[in-house]
């Protein structure tokens, strides 16, 4: 167990530190994902040596994001004032995202299917 | 009674509230009872109830939101377990993130907008689709509230984790990466873990909505705000 702790928290060192030494506005913990997703594909980092660790983590993600959900505490003030924007904006703007997102990759899908199809169709 | 702002006894606290709904929603079925949604209110109404103070509970806090971090790292082994099929699709995945991104913070800018909310919380709900830590830094930047926005990114979580697939269906898209994908990128993490319960492939996909969101929102959403009219 020692090795999947010192794996994941060196990726996400190496993300600090590319943080600290560049400015980039990337969070450290997504640089640290990307280069963990290239390890293990490049081979220098075997899959046994993560995967219990972050199999564990992923499937309890949602836990850890309950402090931030308490600080809603903090801000009572402002979302009792202006819930009906909050409320409203947050919910279409999920629906309109889902729909764009699921719609755009289906259409590009499609439509490159269809003109590899053709390609190969004019080859023969 | 200082002993109910003791910080072991507050983790403790959250675990239980957590664990509690969790049983309950298996118990009853009833989706609602979503362990992260009962677990924020209960902990917020103790809190108040007791007049602790948030400072106080983030003492112990802190240590369950440290794990945030090394979680989003651990993304990277189910995006490898996809690698094959992310390759052979890079375009479509691409412009749909591209267009989700944009989307939606166009989307929930101008309606915030009509629906009259003031300039700070327009601000605060732009970057509200991406991870907490990338969506409180665009906040604090341009000119929102952090603690806002991360509040808003946790109930978008819980909400499109818990309506996301739903929303799916209604639309009319099939294609199980397709519905994975749009999931993370309008839920993320949250909704990824909710993806991730019904298969990993579909959880795998939505780790890709999450993360390349994530990086298009953290590059665009400034000069997307400023073409709407809120520069820095």
């Amino acid at each position: 167990m020692i090795i999947q702790f010192g794996v994941l928290f060196a990726f996400l060192a190496i993300g600090e530190f590319l943080v600290n030494l560049t400015g980039i506005a990337i969070p450290s913990s997504i640089i640290g994902m990307v280069l963990l997703c290239a390890s293990l594909k490049l081979g220098i980092v075997k899959l046994g040596w993560v995967e219990r660790l972050s199999g564990f983590l992923v499937h309890n993600l949602g836990f850890f994001f309950v402090p931030a959900g308490i600080g809603l505490m903090n801000c009572l003030g402002i979302i009792a004032d202006q819930w009906i924007p909050i409320v409203f904006a947050t919910v279409i703007s999920t629906f309109i995202i889902i729909a764009v997102t699921g719609w755009v990759h289906q259409l590009v899908r499609s439509a490159s299917s269809k003109l590899s199809h053709k390609y190969a169709k004019e080859a023969e | 009674m200082d002993f109910l702002q003791n910080k072991f006894f507050l983790i403790a606290l959250t675990f239980g509230f957590y664990l509690g709904a969790q049983l309950l929603q298996k118990r009853t079925g009833i989706k609602l009872l979503n362990p992260i949604l009962i677990a924020i209110a209960a902990m917020i109404a103790f809190l108040l109830m007791c007049d602790i103070d948030y400072d106080t509970y983030k003492k112990g806090g802190e240590y369950i939101d440290f794990w945030l971090k090394p979680a989003v790292v651990a993304l990277g082994v189910p995006l490898y377990k996809q690698l094959s099929s992310i390759k052979r699709q890079i375009l479509p995945l691409l412009l749909s993130e591209l267009a989700g991104c944009v989307a939606g913070i166009v989307s929930v800018v101008l309606l915030a907008e009509l629906f009259g909310a003031t300039r700070e919380v327009v601000i605060s709900l732009a970057p509200k689709a991406v991870t907490t830590p990338i969506a409180m830094e665009i906040s604090n930047a341009m000119g929102g509230i952090a603690p806002l926005t991360a509040a808003v990114v946790v109930a978008t979580g819980i909400f499109g984790g818990m309506t996301g697939f739903k929303i799916v269906k209604m639309s009319h898209i099939h294609s199980p990466i397709a519905g994975g994908l749009s999931i993370g990128t309008a839920a993320h993490a949250v909704g990824t873990s909710a993806a991730m319960e019904r298969s990993e492939r579909f959880g795998a996909f939505s780790s890709i909505g999450l993360t390349l969101n994530g990086l298009f929102t953290a590059l665009l959403a400034p000069m997307i705000l400023g073409l709407l009219g809120y520069s820095m």
